[in-house]
């Protein structure tokens, strides 16, 4: 399904609808107050985009320091080409441990490469552990939003599943009394888990440590409990130095929820004594946007999720339509690099106001990608025939300014003869629900010639 | 413009002449090429782009009622024209608005229009020429196109709950992303409506033609009005 038609669906219900739009406006707005408590916050942005512009430009030397800084540390370091590596690697870690379950902490980048169904292929049980992960988990789908999981949901559908899944009580849809149960659901999991696996916000090279982000200490009381620890990053998660850490730190939950900072911020640099780390250091594509100039930008981004909450297309859509891991302005600039086949709506689900670039806190170019990635789509041939062939005609049209004025002055006289029926039909998308504008007598080039100056 | 808004392209012809500016309009302009762009189209757009070059390079000024059309020869001519061409139109072509606040430094204007006003500040004026502080941005407020308006005798800018919201027409995604844009479209009517807005303007007439047409299909009374036409004095309820 393309995006379009995918909006359709989610439109056809307008009342939770426009119950998401205000939710994630209401985060958009909380990312403004906190934004603008910060009389920095451009300067931060701007230091951070260039932090980021360094690091990938010196990509493979920073990443080979944290490695041999993180190994230095007693930390296990792999390095995964694609998704399917990936997923290779992981199991292969927990297999020498023999590892029945594990509990994992939210990761965008294990949902990229599609592990839990994997690990369950191969007998292992995967417990999701944050909250909005784990609901989206129980419902057997993607998360629609890459920071609050399942905010396509409301809490009376929580309550169902939870009543479905855990016996809670029927109809009570608390968020206390559904969080609770949550709570004690994944105490046991916690317990009995073998091993625990989280993403990475931040990989240092200077110290070969890594921080995870969290707001409900999953991660860490993950990562603490079981004797193993696999961390998977993707390759543009590197940065420099300590130092550049609070930047992207002060950032990264403003930007997201409009706290000023997330709950906890999990260091992890040497394993406790008896137990593993493993960072997988996973490709999947990045290293071919690193050679594509228009698209590099797009390595600077630090998974905030503000240009989805920023998107009113995102807002009016949901993170489903887009049919991909990322949604929003980032997954529409993302998705076409692995499949432009399946995700070539993609950069047309915008109208390219723009909002995104002025949100994003590392300043990628957004919507400017995302008309990058239309020009490109049209040269491998993924646009419609008629979009453009109705393009090519116009455009002959507008070099010819004689056809041009006569076609105008024909339209005008025809156009308002034409019986309502004919103007209003299922053909024409723009009279579904709005009116054409009423024609003018006469085109501005004519009045103009008409007139006498004064 | 052209064929739809012919009121408005005059409006500016008059608003610019009473300054003493000497206005010319050239009839073999067509189109900026934005269309062509914004779909996919690009390779379109070079012949349209040169075609602007030869007709607008000999004026010291060349200025136009929308933000779009502005912002496609500002910063998306760089694709089709020689780095000099397009140097050379980069810092002449201006958005009206812009023009009269940023060269005329217009600071009088003679018009009155006693009503409230909801302004519909388009996203390419807004965030690609900075015609004023977007939202997003931790930045000094400032509008042009307001500080214009607050001129105009009797007139009253309402408040809006989200002052820079796309209103959705977005070109050719007004008709590709149907349902999402009409969406969009009616949820910005609803915020002028609830800020007591009696007319809604802007700086392109394309944005509020989406939104006119959404509200004559809905029977609202809720006129859109290009500001070019407040400001000269020229507007008709």
């Amino acid at each position: 399904m393309n995006h379009p038609q995918a909006a359709d669906t989610f439109l056809e219900n307008p009342e939770h609808a426009k119950w998401h739009d205000r939710a994630l406006w209401f985060v958009r707005q909380k990312r403004d107050k906190a934004s603008k408590k910060l009389p920095e916050w451009e300067d931060l942005r701007d230091l951070a985009a260039g932090i980021k512009k360094h690091t990938l430009t010196k990509l493979s030397h920073y990443l080979q320091e944290f490695e041999s800084k993180a190994q230095a540390n007693g930390l296990h370091v792999h390095w995964a080409k694609d998704a399917e590596e990936h997923n290779e690697i992981v199991h292969s870690i927990l297999e020498k441990s023999k590892v029945k379950k594990i509990v994992k902490s939210k990761s965008m980048l294990t949902e990229e490469c599609h592990l839990n169904p994997y690990l369950e292929s191969k007998g292992i049980e995967v417990i999701d552990t944050d909250l909005g992960e784990r609901i989206v988990q129980l419902r057997r789908e993607p998360p629609s939003h890459i920071v609050l999981p399942a905010i396509h949901l409301k809490r009376e559908q929580v309550s169902e599943v939870f009543h479905e899944k855990m016996n809670t009580e029927k109809g009570n849809s608390q968020p206390e009394y559904l969080t609770e149960a949550a709570r004690q659901d994944l105490r046991k999991d916690f317990l009995s888990a073998d091993a625990a696996m989280t993403g990475v916000n931040f990989a240092i090279a200077e110290t070969g440590g890594f921080v995870v982000c969290t707001n409900e200490g999953n991660a860490d009381l993950g990562a603490t409990l079981p004797p193993l620890h696999i961390a998977s990053m993707g390759l543009e998660k590197v940065i420099p130095r300590m130092t550049d850490l609070s930047v992207f730190l002060r950032l990264l939950a403003r930007s997201a929820t409009g706290q000023t900072i997330t709950s906890y911020s999990s260091h992890f640099h040497k394993a406790q004594e008896g137990s593993e780390i493993h960072v997988v250091i996973v490709d999947n594509g990045r290293s071919k946007i690193l050679h594509e100039p228009e698209f590099i930008k797009s390595l600077q981004c630090i998974r905030c999720g503000a240009c989805l909450n920023t998107c009113p297309v995102y807002r009016r859509s949901g993170g489903h339509s887009y049919g991909n891991v990322v949604p929003g302005p980032i997954g529409s600039v993302l998705a076409p690099h692995g499949s432009p086949e399946a995700h070539h709506s993609l950069p047309f689900a915008s109208t390219l106001c723009g909002s995104c670039t002025d949100v994003c806190p590392v300043k990628i170019d957004l919507h400017t990608q995302l008309l990058n990635w239309r020009s490109k789509l049209m040269k491998s041939g993924y646009l419609p025939k008629s979009k453009v062939i109705s393009m090519k005609v116009v455009s002959w049209t507008f070099r010819h300014p004689k056809v041009y004025a006569t076609a105008g002055v024909l339209f005008r006289k025809i156009f308002p003869l034409l019986p309502t029926s004919l103007v209003y039909n299922r053909w024409n998308a723009w009279g579904k629900q709005r009116e054409l504008p009423s024609i003018p007598k006469m085109s501005f080039r004519e009045m103009y010639k008409k007139r006498k100056k004064p | 413009m052209d064929q739809l808004f012919p009121r408005t392209a005059m409006a500016v012809v008059e608003f610019l002449e009473k300054r003493g500016v000497e206005v010319h309009y050239p009839t073999a302009q067509t189109c900026c090429g934005q269309p062509m762009k914004n779909s996919g189209c690009a390779s379109e757009v070079d012949s349209l782009a040169g075609r602007f070059y030869e007709i607008f390079s000999d004026y010291d000024y060349v200025v136009c009622p929308s933000g779009s059309c502005t912002s496609m020869v500002r910063h998306h001519y760089h694709d089709h024209l020689s780095s000099g061409q397009e140097n050379e139109l980069k810092v002449k072509v201006y958005e009206f608005c812009e023009f009269i606040h940023d060269v005329l430094k217009v600071d009088d204007i003679d018009a009155s229009f006693p009503h409230q006003v909801g302004l519909h500040q388009s996203c390419h004026g807004l965030r690609e020429l900075r015609l004023g502080s977007s939202s997003e941005r931790n930045e000094k407020a400032f509008s042009k196109v307001r500080t214009l308006l607050a001129q105009v005798k009797g007139l009253e800018l309402v408040d809006l709950e989200r002052p820079d919201e796309c209103c959705g027409f977005g070109g050719t995604f007004a008709v590709t992303e149907e349902s999402v844009s009409c969406q969009m479209g009616k949820d910005r009517i609803q915020d002028h409506l609830s800020a007591k807005a009696q007319v809604i303007t802007g700086v392109d007439s394309s944005c509020l033609m989406h939104l006119e047409g959404l509200i004559k299909r809905s029977g609202t009374q809720l006129p859109t009005i290009h500001v070019a036409e407040i400001l000269n004095g020229s507007a008709q309820l």
